[in-house]
């Protein structure tokens, strides 16, 4: 499940980078960047729950 | 796109800046020493001896290589049409940089003392459980890729910093005085540190409930607080005058603004603490007060004092909430409060630049000509500012948590249990910091 959000943090950030790269500038751009930012939120979350499963599993 | 050049004025106010910046690094070496137990005193102040030797030696051998200066040879793509720099081509050992007070040299001696102090943030997050050797595996990690790869974006003249000229986006990624580059890096990898090695033994309980571990000295924590303010108003202004073309005259504004941050950031975190706890909390505070310091370094040069006020009071805010919601919602154990200070601290100053920026004309912008560019602020400006916040969460946290993993695998970065129940002095270094105090029994260890 970590290795998943990581990849999903990368995810979100490739996304980021193609709205600069393809899109023109305006609504469109930002609404983009936001959603690669929404995507790396959804990671984060991923990545911190998997580390308190398996701190609780070692415990 | 050149490295801003500065007068006879300039390069004595930039090299004065500079001097003040390892009172920064000695400030968090006492917060985070102050910050943990007697048993780790000694080990942590020497680790941060062998932190700055090691990471300043990597910057020198091929740190510097890779993170450049503004102008200077680089790998550059093309993408969708328009240059994307994305790793300076400068040769190791420092070679071709004259050491005469140009700018090139001014920007090679900040950036050794910046990849310093980025590099003793992850210390405090990964306190007492640590071992010395991994310490500096990954100083030299973090000295050697992480920090210059992104410090060439955003201060090297990287697609960062080129987000203005080459999309119309403010003035492209701004960041001043370092909260991106050395704040959130270093905070990033506190964070991947404490996610690697876990909570220090009878941090939680068998239930999951943390206990209280207290700092063993308020004086160094608090004194450590003082010098880092010190250390910063120097670390903001030579950091403004070479990466963000700032006039020596402007260094007032500066550290007005960085002194009213840390300052209201502090006031603020001692009014939550009195009104949850019922008095003012000494080691939260002085956590607030360096988040104050931290938050404002992006746009030290760039907002006027009352936006500055509303940073600090906005970090000191957020950082109880923080460092309870990761001790007692999300078991991360982070002795120093470095993930809620600097990373935390940090996003929020570069986020704050993008919501009261206020650029003086001529508008300046270290990715292209300083006289070129005029009032492209606006929204333009926040979408570069988080573009900015999503490279460091999206690729700079993985980046870093991975090199640390891969560490991990061949180098343990966390000492034996017998270590942390000794204490890191002994263990480690065979003698306490405290020889003469008396020794009592631990009660926070379950037996």
């Amino acid at each position: 499940m970590k290795i998943a959000g990581f990849l999903l943090l990368l995810a979100g950030w490739l996304l980021v980078l193609s709205a600069v790269v393809l899109l023109p500038a305006g609504g469109a751009r930002s609404a983009f960047v936001l959603t690669g930012m929404a995507v790396e939120g959804l990671a984060l979350v991923l990545v911190f729950r998997s580390h308190r499963i398996l701190y609780r599993s070692h415990q | 796109m050149t490295i801003p050049v500065l007068s006879e004025t300039g390069v004595a106010f930039v090299m004065l800046s500079i001097l003040l910046i390892p009172l920064a690094i000695a400030g968090l070496a006492l917060i985070n020493t102050g910050l943990g137990r007697s048993r780790n005193a000694g080990h942590m102040m020497m680790s941060c001896l062998c932190v700055i030797g090691v990471a300043a030696g990597t910057y020198f051998i091929c740190g510097f290589a890779w993170q450049g200066v503004i102008g200077g040879p680089a790998h550059i793509v093309r993408l969708g049409g328009k240059d994307w720099n994305w790793l300076a081509a400068q040769p190791a050992f420092f070679r071709g940089v004259e050491m005469n007070g140009s700018p090139a040299s001014l920007a090679v001696w900040m950036q050794m003392l910046s990849v310093v102090l980025a590099a003793l943030i992850p210390m405090g997050g990964a306190a007492e459980r640590w071992r010395l050797g991994s310490m500096c595996a990954s100083a030299a990690l973090l000295a050697g890729i992480t920090y210059p790869l992104f410090a060439h974006w955003v201060w090297g003249g990287g697609w960062l910093a080129q987000l203005g000229v080459n999309y119309g986006l403010g003035h492209g990624f701004v960041d001043a005085g370092g909260s991106a580059t050395i704040q959130v890096v270093g905070g990033l990898t506190a964070l991947a540190m404490a996610w690697i090695m876990g909570p220090r033994r009878g941090k939680y309980t068998a239930d999951g409930m943390p206990t209280a571990i207290p700092g063993h000295h308020a004086v160094f924590v608090l004194f450590g607080c003082l010098m880092a303010w010190a250390g910063w108003l120097g670390l903001n202004s030579a950091g403004a005058a070479l990466f963000s073309g700032m006039e020596p005259r402007r260094a007032v504004l500066v550290a007005v603004n960085t002194t009213l941050a840390a300052g209201s950031a502090a006031l603020m975190t001692a009014l939550v603490t009195r009104v949850r706890f019922g008095k003012p909390d000494g080691s939260l505070t002085a956590n607030g007060w360096v988040a104050g310091l931290a938050a404002s370094s992006a746009g030290c040069a760039f907002v006027p004092p009352a936006a500055a006020v509303l940073i600090g009071l906005i970090a000191g805010l957020l950082v109880p909430f923080a460092i309870e919601t990761l001790e007692l919602r999300l078991s991360i154990d982070d002795p120093g409060g470095a993930i809620s200070v600097h990373a935390i601290g940090g996003l929020w100053g570069i986020l704050a630049l993008g919501l009261f920026e206020k650029f003086p004309a001529p508008v300046l912008n270290t990715a292209d000509d300083l006289a070129r560019l005029t009032s492209l602020s606006g929204v333009g400006q926040g979408l570069a500012q988080l573009i900015g916040v999503a490279t460091l969460i999206g690729f700079v946290l993985p980046l870093t948590y991975s090199f640390n993993w891969l560490l991990n695998r061949f180098l343990p970065q966390r000492v034996a249990p017998e270590g942390e129940r000794q204490g890191l002095d002994l263990y480690e270094l065979g003698a306490g910091a405290y020889p003469e105090f008396m020794t009592h029994t631990d009660e926070f260890f379950q037996r």
